[in-house]
This record gives C-alpha cells, structure tokens and sequence, in this order.
C-alpha cells in the first residue's frame, strides 16, 4: 500500500544482517544507536522531524533490542545526510549504530533522506530518500523507516509499521460497552480509531493475512454471529446463515476462509469447528465430537490446525490436519490449557495455560514440546503473534472486587523471550488485541 | 410514552433481579422482599418476570466446567415448566452464563451447553419449544462483580427471562 504512495530510492550496501539476533539467546543487551536531529529548514519540515525522530526512537526502544543514546551527549550536531560523519566522536560517546535524516519541501511532497552507519566500521550500511505526497502518512513513514533500521541491523523482519485490532471496554463489569477499534502498533492516539459505536457488544476480533478484512463475533439483535469487517468499504457481513451461534473466528492463510466454532441447536449445541469458504459459502465440519472444540488457529502454511478441546475431560490444545484427521493432543502439562495460536514462522504456538489459581502464557514447539512459561498473572488472556513472530501481545486483568471496582483491563506487549513487557496505551480499557501482517 | 413505560418496567425487573440474588446470598430477606414489592408499586403482577423471580425462581446454577442440571436445578426448572404452563402466552429466552475462570471462546462454548441444558429441559417437560430461545454470554455478563468463588459460583448460571 505504502509502496504504491512513495517513490523509495533504495541502495544496499551489505546483504549481511549487521547484528545478529536470535531468540533462543534469551536477554538481549540492547544495541545503542544515535539518532541526530531530523533536519528542517522551516517550522513545518521541522516539525515531520521531530514527529519522526520520536516515532523511530520510540519504535527502536520499544523493540527491547535498541536503546537511543541521549542526545545531550552527542559531540557532532550536523546533518549527515550529506556530510561523513566524524566517527571517533560517536565512538566516544559508545553509540553503535548512527541515524541521521533531513526533511525538506518539494513540489512532489515531503522529501525524507536518511542515512544509517556502522559506527564501529565506520561505514554507511543504508541510505534513503523517499517523498511522501501527504502530511497524514508522517507516522507511516516513521514506522516504515523504523522496520528498515530495525531490518538492516538485526536481519529480522521489522514489525513496526503494522496496526492492531483490539476491543474497548468501558463501564461497569456486569453491563461491559466493547467496541472494535484499531491502531498503530505503538498505540498513538493519532492513530487510533474506533470501528463500531458499542450498540452491540463485539469480541475476539482478527486480521486477515490481506490486511483487508477483520473477522470477529458480534452480538446484533441479541445473535451472537461471526461477522466479516471490511476496512476499506467500511462494511459489516455476517459469515454464513448458521441457526446457533458462531464464534472463535480466524481466516485461513490465504484469507479466502475462516474456521470457526458453531454451536448447533440440532447437536446439543455443542461446539464443533466449521470452515467456511468466503467465495463458495460452502461450509465444512472439521470436528466431531461431544465435547467443546474452540479457538481453531491454522498453521502459517495452511495444512494444520491447533485448536482447544475438552474432550479428554478438561480443556486442552489439540493439532488436526485441515480437513479435520488425524487429531493429536499436544499439551502435556497440568492446568486448563486455551486460546492457541500458531506462530507466523511455523515453529511455535502461543496459549494460555490456567493452573493453581492463575494464568500463565506460554509457547511450546508445534508437537508440544518445551513448553515454556513468559508470562503469568491473575488473568491473561488472548495472546496474539507480531507478524515476525518475535513478540506477543495480550491482555491482562485485575481482579475485581463486590463493590464493582477493579476488573480494570490493559493490552501488553512482550519478547517472547520473556523481557521486556510494558503496556500499549489505548484511551479506554483494552482486550482482544490481534495484530496485522506487515503493511 | 410507552417506551417510557417499558424502561420503568424493566428497571423494575433489574432491581427485582438484585433483590432475588440478595436474598440468595443469605442477605437480608426483609429488606429484599421490601425492595422487590416497592419496585412493582405493590402487588406481583402474575405471569411477569417479577412474579417468575420471586415466586418461582428465574435461574438455575451449574458446577464449574459442567453444564449438567444439578438436582436443584432440576427441581426449579420443574416449577419454571409449570409456571411456563400457566402462563401459555409467555415466551422465554434462557441465557447461559460462565464465571471468569476460562477463556472468552472455551466459556463462550459452556455457556451455550449451559443455555441449551436449561432450553432442553423445559423443552422434555412439555415446553413449546416455538415460545424459547437460548444464548450464551460467555464470561460476559455477570450477575456479581468480583474475582471469588462467592461471585463465581453466582456468575455460573442459566436464567430464565420473560422476552414478552
């Protein structure tokens, strides 16, 4: 989409990722980078300067793998965009990585240029310059130029320039308003934008791989149904004609489906897992079984399914093949296991696991081995994948009290490593975060 | 004005609904009983959601996990059935409830079981099935706020609501 707005002129020097990173090293020092100011001659360009340099020093810190030296110590306060930086001086001041840019006005829009060196080799490893038409997509182009930093230094896929779907709470416990509302990556209030206007009550929203379309369950004339939300139209569809109640949507790989749960009134109203293919409306049944099947997550290639299921006595996480064969238990430990989600590489699933009075989020190979434990609280909930499957959100919940105070409900992000935790703002309480691929 | 009305009417039902669970909680029965009369302006009228409440009982509670009808809630939906006999021109919608202790989609799930036990139930006893629906809210809608087994075991219910 950016893509098509901005004219980017891109040269690379060094097909080698300069730092790597990997996640089985567990806790990363953060690698320190200078960023100089982002140079403008009049107010107006000065001000996308600012804007930008904030987004990408908050992005790159936010990461857990950068921090940004302080300003006040840097020795050289040119613009090096055009100018070899003096490289002793950033040394001294221990920087490894230095960023500079310069905004300016031309007749095609907003000009960036940008330069990254290696400090340490004293080397350019990247340059930039891209226009951009339209004052609006200033926090876009600071994410993009964020995941291109964060790309050529780590050799990881970037994830900044990305948005996540979530829903606001508000009001009290017992009568909950929740609306679908959506925002950058970072959680700026900028950004950030609610989809419905809290008539019905909506839950469990997801995006699809296109970026396009959001499934999720609403609660329209009491029916609680999965409905399709189309962000560039703006338009609600229900997804199929089902007569009880579907729910735990998730699209397909190829967005051309969602698996979901139906509770059919002719089974008991017993939860199975359907898929339904958008283009056909044909339906197909994957499970068969008299216990709950939920939260169905496929495999980034599209041939498995993780889903969660009590079939066994109590609920736990479960691998199918597409079609609905060859259904095998992968969770081993003790506890009530849920909401399993498939890594966008492949080798891992996310869930939540409930034991001795709290939650915990996890990660665990795909046949369920090495389950590790990252985070574990009163209450955690819905783990959700960063597109380069570095990272999770979630939400977290304290415990509510009689009088009706507590209960309060905030969206988090961590290293799957298990550092570096902190909360993504948003204007109201916050649940069900999901995140988008990369835009 | 008579949409009006019906607000009245209903937050009659919300503060009626209150008193019941009070009174279940081992609350003040007086105070209770007091509240639940105020609300109507004096007598129960017959065939309400009121009178369903007070006189009947409109909920039934499961154990954790399970959607199967404990005795006692057997022994209360039989009087809801003859109730619902009574009163042939009542129609009904069940809900089934979760405590917080699950995820959405896994309570989303029980509390349809737990609806559709209740549904299912009435429907044996010689219930219309044309005069009831069911739904789940999941965790989403509990009766008592709070994260104790006290509020839990209140949360993890059927209810049975008067929809005319």
């Amino acid at each position: 989409m950016i893509k098509k707005i901005l004219i980017i002129l891109f040269f690379s020097f060094n097909a080698n990722a300069a730092l790597e990173v990997t996640i089985a090293q567990g806790k990363v020092e953060p690698t320190p980078i200078a960023i100089t100011q982002i140079f403008g001659a009049d107010s107006d360009t000065a001000r996308y300067g600012n804007t930008l340099r904030q987004i990408i020093s908050n992005n790159l810190t936010n990461s857990g793998l950068f921090y940004t030296v302080n300003e006040d110590l840097y020795i050289q306060s040119d613009n090096l965009v055009e100018k070899v930086p003096r490289f002793e001086d950033w040394k001294l001041i221990k920087a490894q990585f230095l960023l500079s840019a310069d905004v300016s006005k031309t007749d095609k829009g907003i000009r960036l240029r940008m330069r990254l060196y290696d400090v340490f080799n004293a080397k350019e490893i990247e340059k930039l310059q891209l226009t951009i038409p339209d004052e609006n997509l200033i926090r876009r182009v600071g994410h993009t130029v964020s995941d291109i930093v964060y790309e050529r230094i780590t050799g990881e896929t970037g994830y900044f320039d990305t948005r996540i779907v979530y829903v606001s709470e508000i009001g009290p416990l017992d009568q909950r308003v929740k609306r679908l509302a959506i925002m950058d990556q970072d959680g700026h209030i900028d950004s950030h934008q609610f989809l419905t206007d809290g008539k019905n009550m909506v839950l469990t929203p997801r995006f699809a791989p296109n970026k396009q379309l959001i499934t999720y369950m609403e609660y329209k004339n009491n029916l609680p149904r999965v409905y399709i939300y189309n962000l560039k139209t703006g338009e609600r569809e229900i997804v199929g004609d089902f007569p009880g109640m579907t729910f735990a949507p998730r699209f397909s790989p190829d967005s051309q489906s969602v698996v979901m749960s139906f509770s059919d009134p002719n089974n008991a109203a017993n939860s199975e897992i359907y898929l339904m293919d958008l283009n056909t409306r044909s339906r197909s049944r994957l499970t068969n079984d008299s216990g709950i099947d939920t939260s169905p997550s496929f495999s980034p290639d599209g041939n498995k399914i993780v889903f969660n299921s009590d079939r066994g006595g109590s609920p736990q996480l479960f691998v199918m093949d597409k079609n609905g064969d060859n259904i095998k238990r992968i969770s081993k430990g003790r506890g009530v296991y849920g909401n399993p989600v498939w890594s966008p590489r492949g080798d891992l699933i996310a869930f939540t696991k409930l034991t001795q009075g709290n939650f915990h989020i996890g990660v665990m190979d795909i046949n369920g081995n090495n389950e590790r434990v990252i985070v574990r609280d009163f209450a955690l909930e819905s783990p959700a994948w960063s597109p380069n499957g570095r990272y999770l959100i979630f939400h977290r919940q304290k415990r509510s009290n009689l009088d009706g105070t507590g209960g309060e409900v905030t969206i988090h992000f961590i290293d799957i490593t298990g550092y570096n935790e902190r909360v993504i703002p948003t204007p109201r309480d916050g649940s069900d975060p999901a995140w988008s691929p990369l835009l | 004005m008579l949409k009006k009305l019906f607000m009245l009417i209903v937050a009659g039902f919300f503060l009626a609904s209150c008193a019941a669970t009070k009174t279940e909680q081992g609350g003040d029965v007086d105070a209770a009983s007091a509240s639940a009369s105020s609300s109507s302006g004096g007598e129960i009228t017959a065939g309400t959601q009121e009178d369903l409440i007070v006189n009947v009982g409109d909920r039934v509670f499961f154990e954790f996990d399970s959607s199967e009808l404990t005795v006692d809630a057997q022994a209360t939906l039989d009087a809801q059935a003859a109730w619902l006999m009574q009163y042939p021109d009542t129609n009904i919608t069940v809900e089934g409830h979760a405590d917080e202790r699950g995820t959405r989609e896994y309570n989303l799930a029980l509390g349809d079981k737990r609806a559709f036990s209740v549904y299912s139930y009435l429907a044996q006893a010689g219930i219309d099935t044309n005069r009831m629906e069911y739904v789940s809210w999941g965790k989403e809608r509990p009766e008592v706020v709070g994260s104790d087994e006290t509020a839990y075991s209140q949360n993890r219910r059927g209810v049975t609501l008067v929809s005319n």
